[in-house]
């Protein structure tokens, strides 16, 4: 007869497995939950030459919204605000951002939808050569596009020894086409993949279905494939949209003077007007208008009910 | 198969063009003859390799990443396999909510956790900036990234080894030391290699929060500025991305290997 197994001392579940999340909520807490609520607490204080007065105040916000009755005028809008950097940059990169974003996606969904649907041989390799660019340096993905479209760059020579144009085109760099056109680049490898995956997820069936009822290649596009794949298209958006709104380095390399961007303010602020307060203030607001945008954005979708269907 | 390319395929290749042109001219013209990056080429030399490597400053903020990359790969791997154990094993109230705040540093902007990092380090806790502080923004940039491959190593094997050796009488530890850890070893592997990469090539973070050591990046900002300082810079920067393209390739065939992932391409 068999015995029956010794009874095993056992954690309850939840408890063992709270046990093993620790250090990485403890990690978690440190790194990011008690510096953001440090970035909350800093923006209600203020900077008096290099010290920190530590009363509560809401003098950074004020800042930030302080109405003149002289507004400055950035592109036809009038920014009727003391302070008009702060309104005219967050303006600006969301603008610059939302571009790029759809850029972005216009040019990944073809590409994923290929490699979904056309690609049968050689698929590892095709993914691995559009993994790549994922992982290697942004900093050096951005800096490429300065060796492109400079001066000196690899467009003016290159058209200058075919003998195309006599003179460099200077209006190739510095400005904010050239870093919309180097953020769509930067982050496009981060948007193939996930969109790839919502597209393989589909099911095959529905479109044979699709078709045998009668739609046509278009139309069965148009009315399976797009919404099915609409929650991973829609996650791949905001995952660039998201982080380049704030991002520094594109700006700072290829954007020159008319490229700045609400990241290349709070750099200033925090490092070298060493205004941290009003920097950690544009910070905060920064992230609210994002969540604002975001959260708006997908319930006029209808994302919830969008990934119900597509389950 | 063979026949006239379709319109899509000829999209997919102009998109690679795109994808690979612009970074691919950056090793063609480091081993141009000549201090400027433009056409037409000059002749091949390797002068800007030989002066790079003779460049102390640069080797220095070399050993200062390389020294954080490893810290930080290993703690963020350390870190991430109790919680994706955790995440995949067990049933936990709340498991949803936590694995999303987990994900958080993918989408909020890196200058936000910089700064964010910078006011608890410069305002509250009076620290110096160090490597160290650089390397613990690099762990948090790290734990969605390892949570993902170590989780989805997890569960691309069967469970019921782990139970069979519980029931063969081998305690929760041991289970982990002779099943779980020889399973999930090429996603460790492969987590190490990733969180490497990225703190490697990390540059925002690393830029605020990095007191008087440099590392890479940092350096390579600041020779950007200078226009005469190009053909090392190139070079530098031809060597890193050759470098990480070798890693990611070894990291993606490991994570590939025996996983039986119903989610090819998955992050």
């Amino acid at each position: 007869m068999l015995s029956s197994p010794k009874p095993r001392r056992q954690w309850p579940d939840w408890l063992a497995g709270y046990a093993l999340l620790s250090p990485a909520l403890l990690v978690m807490a440190a790194t990011l939950a008690a510096p953001v609520v440090a970035l909350f607490v800093l923006s209600f204080w203020s900077q008096t030459g290099f010290d920190i007065d530590r009363t509560f105040t809401l003098a950074n916000y004020w800042k930030l919204i302080e109405p003149s009755s002289e507004p400055m005028v950035w592109m036809g809008i009038p920014f009727p605000f003391a302070y008009p950097v702060a309104a005219i940059l967050m303006l600006k990169s969301l603008v610059m951002s939302l571009v790029a974003t759809v850029f972005v996606i216009a040019m990944a969904y073809p590409m994923a939808y290929f490699l979904a649907f056309r690609v049968t041989r050689h698929k590892a390799l095709w993914i691995i050569l559009l993994t790549i660019p994922f992982w290697t340096s942004y900093l050096l993905r951005v800096f490429a596009w300065k060796i492109v479209l400079g001066y000196n760059g690899a467009i003016n020579t290159g058209l200058k020894s075919l003998g195309i144009i006599e003179a460099p085109l200077e209006f190739l760099l510095y400005n904010p086409i050239a870093v919309m056109i180097t953020l769509a680049h930067a982050w496009i490898a981060f948007t193939v993949l996930p969109i790839y995956v919502s597209l393989e997820k589909i099911d095959r069936s529905l479109l044979e279905a699709a078709t045998d009822l009668g739609d046509s290649r278009l139309k069965r596009f148009w009315r399976v494939t797009l919404p099915l794949s609409a929650p991973g298209t829609i996650a791949a958006a905001l995952l660039v949209f998201i982080p380049t709104v704030g991002d520094y380095v594109t700006p700072t390399l290829v954007g020159g003077p008319g490229g700045t961007m609400i990241g290349t303010l709070m750099q200033e602020l925090f490092l070298r007007q060493d205004n941290a307060p009003l920097g950690a203030a544009l910070a905060i607001v920064m992230m609210a208008i994002i969540a604002g945008i975001v959260a708006l954005f997908l319930w006029a979708v209808g994302y919830a009910k969008m990934r119900e269907r597509s389950r | 198969m063979l026949g006239k390319p379709s319109a899509l395929f000829i999209y997919a290749i102009a998109f690679m063009i795109f994808l690979y042109g612009p970074v691919m001219l950056m090793p063609v013209f480091s081993l141009n003859d000549s201090t400027f990056a433009t056409f037409p080429l000059k002749g091949f030399t390797t002068r800007h390799y030989a002066s790079m490597l003779a460049n102390t400053s640069m080797i220095l903020s070399l050993k200062n990443s390389l020294v954080v990359g490893v810290a930080v790969s290993i703690t963020a791997t350390a870190i991430g396999l109790p919680a994706a154990i955790a995440l995949t094993r067990y049933r936990l109230p709340g498991g949803g909510p936590v694995l999303g705040a987990m994900m958080l540093p993918l989408v909020i902007p890196s200058i936000v956790i910089a700064v964010a990092l910078l006011a608890i380090i410069l305002r509250f806790l009076h620290m110096e900036l160090s490597l160290w502080t650089v390397g613990a923004g690099h762990i948090l940039l790290c734990i969605p990234f390892s949570m993902t491959v170590l989780m989805s190593r997890l569960e691309g094997f069967d469970k019921s080894l782990e139970e069979a050796s519980r029931d063969l009488g081998e305690n929760a530890w041991m289970t982990f030391v002779r099943v779980t850890l020889p399973l999930a070893a090429p996603g460790v592997i492969s987590s190490l290699l990733l969180c490497f990469i990225i703190s490697f090539d990390e540059f925002v973070i690393a830029f605020f929060l990095t007191g008087t050591e440099n590392t890479l990046p940092v350096y390579l900002f600041s020779q950007l500025r200078f226009p005469n300082k190009l053909p090392g810079t190139l070079a530098l920067g031809s060597a890193i991305l050759l470098g990480s393209a070798l890693l990611v390739v070894a990291a993606e065939m490991l994570r590939k290997l025996g996983v039986q992932s119903a989610k090819p391409g998955d992050l």
